[in-house]
């Protein structure tokens, strides 16, 4: 026990860094392939009123989402999260990218038609002061910190702080959508602009919200009984709601963009609600989620499944292309004399030792159609000027480039198996009447196999995953599901979708290697002696 | 013991180079600035950053040479909180987009950048370019068309118009065209009879998008698609293409700094502009300098002088009239602007908001496309 102990934490300092650099960012990494919590992060109120709404039937979304959603994006406007939402639903829904910002723009002109006729009715409303006074009091601790914690997991920030308010628990109970505004205002105006509550106008979402309590008459009956502070103005309010625009937030959400009036944006947003996706995943292999259940992609977009194939077909005849040239030049290393052999040697390291995009792009000269080879077929006669071989921009030219730029992985662990085998055996197979042949396939060639099995491994897996040398002269059917990938981190942004593609690679190269295995055995696979 | 002795060392060291940072007015002496690398970032380095430099002995300029994959990278630094740029130079499409996303700065033109000479407000002297709360415009830039002279075919007339690239009866030979949708998505419309205001009405359908694929489609085995500005002109120069789009000022430089038989085909160039952003989230003393910094780079004699070194349009309006001669070779370099009235006859202006929500959609299919 001591003693493993003690083993154990002499490996510790190696395990803790290969965990924490090397496995956690990888799993959290792959993990952004099903998370998708940004939509109920962002706009939560929303999402839960929109549970309650039949997507099947072609009824609209109750009132009630579209108020959820005017004070969620307000806040996520303010801070500056909902074009981030926009972003992602724009993966499954063309066109949300811009209503989700232009929307963003005209929030402040969605509330100001309740503002203007509220501090028309009452000028107090105008006054920060004023509302702050209104709206604090006590008893609403724990609403403030339900509002905190909403507006923590939105914004990603920390929230902790003092607010210098609390709400007041009446005011709560009596208008719980401008308390929840308000509430939204304050936390940002104390925590995030370190302002004083008291002193800052309420965002224009506060009046639109007050509009919003003001629509039940239960509660302009409750008005005219409360007595608390700012008590006078809101009977004012609740008195001259003819002054208020007639129409409720749906109307003034699709005013500002039809959009916001059509079933399958809300659609797509209640799909892509739950905290999890199998969206990406399904992305992935060409198939999309949509409210009827998973369907195919249409033939035009389809472009995953082919590209995985590809990527395995091309990295297999990469590896079998490497087997062939590779397999003599390692005999060769291992049968000729030593110093012969070194000089060799060299010859199969230095170009190992070159940059890949050195290597890769002097095989652009040399492939290319005015390229070095074409020249010297034109010039010898075997090629006719006007027709050219096409060897790069696509598939062959990969394979060639690649085939070169992984050959010394083939014949590195080939050498070392080669130089175990004991020339005598060989020999002996010869005294006893076998042909050169039949000596090399049944007596060197079976000894030599766990070098091939460890070098295919070596450049199959390193083919797999390659992209820098088919983005340079892989045309368009030279390229791997890797560039894919790539241009998915890099450009699109789209990680989900890239962690998606780089979790399925991973799993087809762990079930290659499972299959390898079982037919191959991978302790018949050696490195060397 | 050992251990000790550096880790005190280290100490002191890290207090002295902090102590050294505040020194000036809470501004950092360093500073890290990202661009693209190649002729522009040596434009860029010599019009902003040795006259700077020369200003402010003591500041010290790093470049980062990752502007293309500027996005990605500044998303994966603000995520793992440790954001080390200063200063981003990207497109105006990423810039919206770090916009969207929360990883630029808003800026307020007036207030941080300096006024034009006479007075004009920087807001009004860059006018329609602030395309992005969050964008700093440096230049105008195009994307448009390189020919081989030497390579037209006897007796067919210099090619003019952007339809020339569809033409590969009058004009054999290969093109080269960015392997993406955009651009060219606008000009297979446009010579498929799409009236120019009507190109992204049509683009916006899905048939619209079938109809400038199937356009594409006719020239598809005579295209090598590029991903990076500098393969278009080598093609050109190695006599493998006979037309291709990239960048203006790339197509300058081979044509008037290594003499490469090449002539420019501005028809239907399209524009767009290139500028700075402030990563969100910089230190004070970081963002003082970068706020210092940006303010001397974009001022009306400054981005002039960059077009001394490339033929990019600077963005303010007050610069236009200080253009100059190219710095080493000595030619006038208004008319290779792509600003130039007699190059902007008939332009295009790229569409942000257009592409902002197709981009996904519409690139999905162009690269199914590109596959089959």
């Amino acid at each position: 026990m001591r003693q493993k102990m003690r083993a154990l934490m002499l490996v510790a300092p190696l395990l803790i860094f290969v965990v924490v650099t090397f496995i956690v960012p990888i799993l959290s990494m792959l993990f952004r392939s099903v998370e998708n919590d940004i939509v109920a992060n962002t706009i939560p109120g929303t999402v839960v009123a929109l549970s309650e709404w039949d997507g099947s039937t072609s009824e609209p979304p109750h009132e009630d989402v579209y108020r959820n959603l005017y004070i969620d994006l307000f806040k996520a406007e303010e801070a500056k999260q909902h074009t981030r939402l926009g972003t992602r639903l724009n993966y499954e829904k063309t066109g949300l990218s811009s209503l989700f910002r232009t929307t963003g723009r005209s929030l402040d002109d969605i509330g100001e038609l309740w503002q203007d006729p509220l501090e028309d009715i009452d000028p107090n409303f105008e006054e920060g002061s004023f509302w702050y006074e209104m709206m604090s009091g006590s008893g609403g601790e724990g609403f403030l910190e339900q509002r905190r914690a909403l507006m923590a997991t939105m914004s990603g920030e920390d929230m902790s702080g003092e607010v210098g308010f609390v709400p007041s628990a009446e005011i709560v109970d009596l208008l719980p959508w401008t308390a929840s505004a308000y509430t939204d205002f304050a936390l940002w105006a104390a925590i995030r602009d370190g302002d004083t509550v008291a002193e800052e106008d309420p965002w224009e979402s506060v009046y639109g919200a007050l509009g919003m309590d003001l629509t039940s008459p239960e509660t302009i009956s409750a008005i005219n009984s409360y007595g608390g502070p700012g008590a006078s103005a809101l009977q004012a309010a609740a008195a001259n709601i003819d002054q208020l625009p007639s129409f409720g937030f749906r109307e003034a959400f699709v005013e500002e963009d039809e959009d916001w009036g059509a079933h399958d944006v809300w659609a797509t947003i209640k799909l892509y609600s739950p905290n999890m996706t199998p969206g990406y995943f399904l992305n992935a292999v060409d198939m999309t989620l949509t409210p009827d259940g998973v369907e195919s992609k249409p033939d035009n977009q389809q472009i995953y499944t082919t590209l995985f194939t590809r990527t395995l077909v091309m990295a297999l005849i990469i590896t079998a292309s490497c087997i062939l040239l590779g397999y003599p030049v390692a005999w060769l290393l291992a049968n000729l004399p030593m110093r012969t052999a070194s000089i060799l040697m060299i010859l199969v390291l230095l170009p190992f030792w070159t940059s890949l995009l050195v290597r890769t792009s002097a095989w652009k000269v040399l492939l290319q159609q005015q390229g070095v080879i074409n020249e010297i077929l034109v010039w010898l006669g075997f090629v006719n000027d006007a027709d050219r071989l096409i060897l790069m921009n696509n598939a062959t030219g990969t394979v060639i480039a690649m085939t070169h730029i992984l050959l010394p992985f083939m014949i590195l662990p080939l050498y070392s198996v080669m130089k175990t085998i004991p020339p005598s055996y060989q020999r002996a197979a010869k005294s006893l009447g076998a042909t050169n042949w039949t000596a090399f396939w049944r007596v060197y060639f079976p000894q030599s196999v766990p070098g091939i099995g460890a070098g295919s491994i070596l450049v199959f897996i390193l083919a797999i995953g390659y992209y820098i040398t088919p983005e340079i002269v892989g045309g368009t059917d030279g390229v791997f599901i890797s560039n894919r990938i790539a241009y998915h981190i890099s450009s699109s942004l789209n990680w989900g979708l890239a962690a998606a593609l780089g979790t399925i690679l991973l799993v087809v190269v762990l079930g290659l290697y499972w299959c390898y295995d079982k037919i191959v055995g991978i302790d018949n696979v050696k490195l060397g002696g | 013991m050992q251990l000790i002795k550096t880790l005190t060392a280290s100490t002191a060291l890290l207090v002295v180079a902090t102590g050294a940072a505040y020194a000036d007015d809470h501004m950092a002496s360093d500073m890290t600035l990202v661009s693209w690398g190649g002729a522009y970032q040596s434009s860029q380095t010599k019009a902003y950053a040795e006259p700077y430099m020369a200003n402010n002995p003591g500041v010290s300029i790093t470049w980062d040479e990752s502007s293309n994959e500027a996005v990605a990278k500044l998303r994966a630094m603000n995520e793992a909180n440790n954001v080390t740029w200063d200063l981003v130079d990207v497109v105006a499409a990423d810039a919206m987009r770090l916009c969207d996303e929360g990883l630029a700065m808003e800026i307020d033109a007036n207030e941080i950048l300096a006024a034009a000479p006479d007075g004009t407000s920087a807001e009004d002297d860059f006018g329609d370019l602030l395309v992005s709360d969050c964008f700093i415009p440096q230049i105008v830039y195009s994307t448009t068309f390189g020919y081989r002279e030497d390579m037209v075919p006897a007796g067919a007339p210099a090619p003019t118009d952007i339809c020339a690239l569809f033409d590969t009866e009058t004009y054999p030979g290969m093109r080269s065209l960015e392997k993406r949708p955009i651009n060219n998505m606008e000009w297979a419309l446009l010579c498929d009879g799409v009236a120019k205001d009507e190109v992204y009405n049509v683009l916006e359908t899905p048939e619209g998008q079938q109809q400038a694929l199937d356009k594409l489609a006719t020239i598809k085995d005579s295209v090598i698609w590029w991903s990076a500005g500098a393969d278009t002109p080598q093609l050109l120069a190695d006599g493998e293409v006979f037309m291709g789009s990239t960048y203006n000022g790339r197509l300058f430089s081979a044509i008037e700094e290594q003499d490469q038989p090449i002539a420019m085909l501005w028809d239907a160039q399209v524009f767009d502009l290139d500028g700075w952003i402030i990563p969100t989230g910089l230190p004070e003393d970081r963002l003082n300098r970068v706020l210092d910094f940006v303010k001397f780079a974009t001022d009306t004699q400054r981005l002039a002088d960059q077009a001394k070194y490339i033929s990019y349009g600077p963005a303010r309006f007050s610069s236009a009239p200080l253009v100059g001669k190219h710095a080493e070779l000595g030619i006038d370099m208004a008319p290779h602007m792509p600003t130039d009235p007699e190059n902007a006859k008939n332009t295009f202006l790229y569409n942000y908001e257009f592409w902002a929500d197709y981009r996904d959609d519409i690139d999905a299919k162009f690269q199914a496309w590109l596959a089959q």
